[in-house]
């Protein structure tokens, strides 16, 4: 199989069609669009549902019922778009539906503008709508990993029914990179649970609402036990050159591409330096930064917000070790000339 | 004597296990609701029409949250408003199925509107149930978007004010202005001559739904004695004498008999792998040859590219050619473009990448090779260039040379090399021409098979092939 350039809007449709993902319901917003095009082009070709939906609202609910109805479905969007699905994503918690949501981050808050910002972390990390409940959070670097990791996401969605993000930025929504098209369909499980409007899935029901308090904390405690589960199997990381690494960098996304660049050159210039990238923001990968916390002298973490990731960092290194925070945003993007400066005044 | 059995329709559940408590018999709908007629007209419709198991009922928020307590059919229940998207996304995943929404009028009329709206513009074969009893019951007798003028509830004390509330909405007249609707009729539960009337409009809306006729939807004006404090018979003249004097019973649009039936395919069942690869473009074309091995200098290897310069000098096609050339010369390559309003006029660039091995940062702040196509590029990234690096700028249209004696700077006058050949928007290959002419980071046959790749417009193929050639011989001229 020969390696095509495709941009990364792009390569996470292609990672949705290999996974048998059946409907794309989107509503058009930079950096995220070319995922919406994409979809526009190439799910009805495949036989599957494109509908430009009324508003963000509409579409993570669209992905509600497509879901319900026991289809591999997805939405995309970006920050300001976001935020308007983070209803129906909490309602796809509480409802058990699988689906996909990718959120290609611009800058905010409020319109902030187009720029590629990491600033929806806490959102998306955190849950970002209403009630107890979490988003398994992945965060691809590359045009391969958009695909790539689409694919794993709709598995894992499946897997836990849950909703999964996809939490990328601008630049990596934006660029072009070779992708390897991965030689595996991915064929979605039977869903015993989806309600599919015949006699055998008539006694399901898809629903949220639990009316007495002991009913719903038995409910948010199954939900509890299920994300225990994922933070016990889910943690996904990269760690580049942590071997004699006395400072370990931390960034995700766009951010960990130029701290590789930055820990080259640390490493070219003596300095022992290395970096650890989370491909799961949530589940975090705590254990492993615990782990360092005993090996290292300091952690620099990198992201394009005030500071959101950091307090994640800081709560797994529990004081242990200093964490150094150096922050670009509003669009603004370090360079790897800039983060090599910053790591070296931290050594 | 004919003796009438009255019994509880099939598609209502036995006993009503979901519903909590002890009493598993009655609804939880207050004395003289209207939700229990209409439940009961929807359910009977389904088991004489035989559609209690090919039906998927969609709850709402409200006072019909819990309608999946009674339905013996497939059920999902939804947020506030936003049932006609969650039908959407379940009929478009099964065509063949029977979908219906059932909304109150704050569901539908005020949070929901937007997604009625379109749903209805869309055509979705839906079938909607919009109970309109003028308040919000559940909540506990707020205003509805249907409230009357004059109108007292919790939140018009003083009564509904046009001036500060608006008026009414008729939701039926303005979703029949719209060309996808098939069928939209409102009734009302005021008497046993209307029930009779609801009973024929419920079974023609799901009958338009089983015939692929499109969107159809029943207003139902019900009473709602506890949110109106009124006794249930008092309720029931109430829908009668007022409520229909505001809102006209009739049938508001029917194209169910001149319509012709469609049926959307199910989308069950993705397509094989070979079918994906022909889908996104992957299947292998006619054997390429293979390219020329290429022997960069040492100041020339790993390249990074900052392209920069006027929207519309094909900026961002000539990095594409680049990385899709330096990909099949088999380096590791990125590409990453200014993106948004930028683009649209004014300056564009983009940053490529050719690397001998992975890809780190797909910036490009400190460019080893600025190819710079108007001055203000120019102007701003000149300083960036590495130290040894190389400026290639637009000599034909920048009138002040690149200032630093530390680079290596190649003026080329692309735009007058490419006005010569007839066309000035292949400036941009004359350019990339000169550029691997000086510095061999890909072969000219590298670029010729990115071109068709990058530059989808065949009839352009060959003028973009002299281009190239006219910018490789410039270059050629200036080492002589």
């Amino acid at each position: 199989m020969k390696r095509k350039l495709m941009r990364g809007n792009d390569a996470i449709i292609a990672g949705a069609i290999l996974a048998g993902c059946r409907s794309f319901f989107g509503y058009p917003i930079t950096p995220a669009s070319e995922i919406t095009h994409a979809a526009a082009k190439w799910i009805p070709e495949a036989g599957g549902t494109f509908i430009q939906a009324e508003s963000e609202i509409a579409s993570i609910n669209m992905v509600y019922g497509a879901s319900s109805a026991g289809q591999r479905t997805m939405t995309a969007s970006s920050s300001p778009g976001m935020s308007l699905k983070q209803e129906g994503i909490s309602y796809c918690a509480g409802s058990e539906l699988p689906c996909v949501v990718v959120n290609v981050m611009r800058g905010g808050p409020g319109l902030g503008n187009i720029a590629p910002e990491q600033s929806d972390y806490n959102q998306m990390v955190k849950g970002g709508g209403h009630g107890n409940y979490k988003v398994i959070t992945l965060a691809p670097n590359s045009v391969q990993e958009m695909c790539d990791l689409t694919i794993l996401a709709f598995e894992l969605a499946d897997k836990y029914r849950n909703p999964v993000g996809i939490l990328t930025d601008g630049f990596v929504g934006q660029m072009i990179e070779p992708l390897m098209l991965p030689e595996r369909l991915s064929p979605p499980p039977e869903k015993s649970w989806a309600v599919t409007g015949d006699k055998e899935t008539k006694g399901n029901l898809i629903s949220s609402i639990y009316l007495s308090p002991e009913e719903l904390e038995e409910h948010v405690s199954h939900l509890k036990r299920k994300y225990d589960d994922v933070e016990a199997k889910e943690v996904r990381f990269e760690e580049y050159k942590l071997d004699g690494a006395k400072v370990v960098t931390i960034g995700y996304g766009i951010v960990s591409r130029i701290l590789h660049t930055a820990v080259n050159a640390a490493r070219t210039a003596g300095l022992p330096v290395g970096l650890l990238r989370p491909i799961s923001l949530w589940p975090f990968p705590t254990k492993k930064i615990r782990e360092l916390a005993e090996k290292v002298d300091a952690f620099f973490v990198c992201e394009l917000s005030t500071g959101q990731m950091v307090d994640d960092v800081r709560l797994a290194v529990e004081g242990r070790r200093p964490v150094h925070l150096y922050t670009r945003y509003g669009g603004s993007v370090p360079t790897a000339e800039e983060l090599l400066e910053k790591i070296r005044e931290k050594t | 004597m004919a003796v009438e059995v009255l019994k509880k329709p099939r598609t209502f559940y036995d006993s009503y296990q979901r519903k909590p408590g002890t009493d598993k018999i009655t609804t939880h709908y207050c004395p003289g609701c209207g939700h229990g007629n209409l439940h009961k007209l929807i359910a009977e419709a389904l088991d004489e029409m035989g559609l209690s198991d090919r039906t998927i009922f969609i709850s709402p928020v409200g006072c019909s949250v819990f309608a999946y307590y009674y339905f013996d059919v497939g059920n999902v229940q939804v947020a506030h408003g936003r049932a006609p998207a969650a039908a959407t996304g379940i009929k478009r995943a099964h065509p063949d199925k029977i979908v219906i929404t059932y909304q109150g009028d704050g569901d539908l009329a005020a949070i929901g509107w937007n997604n009625v709206f379109h749903a209805a513009n869309r055509g979705e074969h839906i079938t909607v149930f919009f109970v309109n009893n003028a308040i919000y019951g559940m909540t506990g007798s707020q205003m509805a978007p249907t409230s009357l003028v004059g109108q007292k509830t919790m939140t018009s004390p003083r009564g509904r004010d046009p001036r500060n509330e608006g008026y009414p909405i008729k939701v039926c007249e303005i979703l029949s202005v719209l060309e996808s609707p098939a069928y939209i009729e409102r009734v009302s539960l005021a008497d046993t001559k209307s029930i009779n009337q609801t009973r024929k409009a419920v079974r023609k809306a799901l009958q338009c739904q089983v015939d692929g006729k499109g969107f159809s939807l029943v207003e139902v004006l019900s009473p709602c004695p506890t949110g109106w404090r009124m006794e249930p018979r008092d309720a029931k003249r109430w829908v009668a004498d007022v409520l229909t004097q505001n809102f006209k019973l009739g049938v508001f649009k029917d194209v169910t008999s001149e319509r012709a039936p469609y049926f959307f395919k199910d989308p069950d069942g993705a397509p094989p792998f070979d079918e994906i690869k022909r889908i996104l473009g992957w299947e292998e074309k006619e054997k390429e040859s293979p390219l020329p091995k290429v022997f960069p200098s040492p100041e020339n290897r790993n390249p990074q590219f900052k392209i920069a310069g006027f929207g519309g000098q094909g900026i961002l096609v000539l990095g594409l050619v680049l990385a899709e050339a330096g990909m099949r010369q088999g380096y590791q390559v990125s590409w990453l473009p200014s993106y948004g309003p930028e683009m649209r006029g004014g300056t564009a660039n983009c940053h490529v990448i050719l690397s001998d091995s992975k890809v780190g940062s797909p910036l490009v702040s400190r460019p080893t090779v600025l190819i710079a196509q108007n001055r203000p590029s120019l102007e701003k990234f000149e300083s960036d260039v590495v130290p040894g690096g190389l400026i290639l700028y637009e000599s034909s249209l920048i009138d002040r040379p690149p200032q630093r004696s530390d680079v290596r700077v190649l003026p080329v006058p692309a735009a007058k090399l490419a006005d010569d050949l007839g066309d000035t928007r292949v400036s941009n290959m004359v350019a990339l021409g000169a550029l691997i002419e000086y510095t061999c980071v890909v072969s000219k046959e590298a670029v010729l098979q990115a071109i068709p790749i990058s530059v989808p417009r065949k009839d352009f193929y060959e003028l973009n092939r002299k281009a190239l050639e006219t910018g490789m011989e410039y270059a050629r001229s200036l080492k002589k």
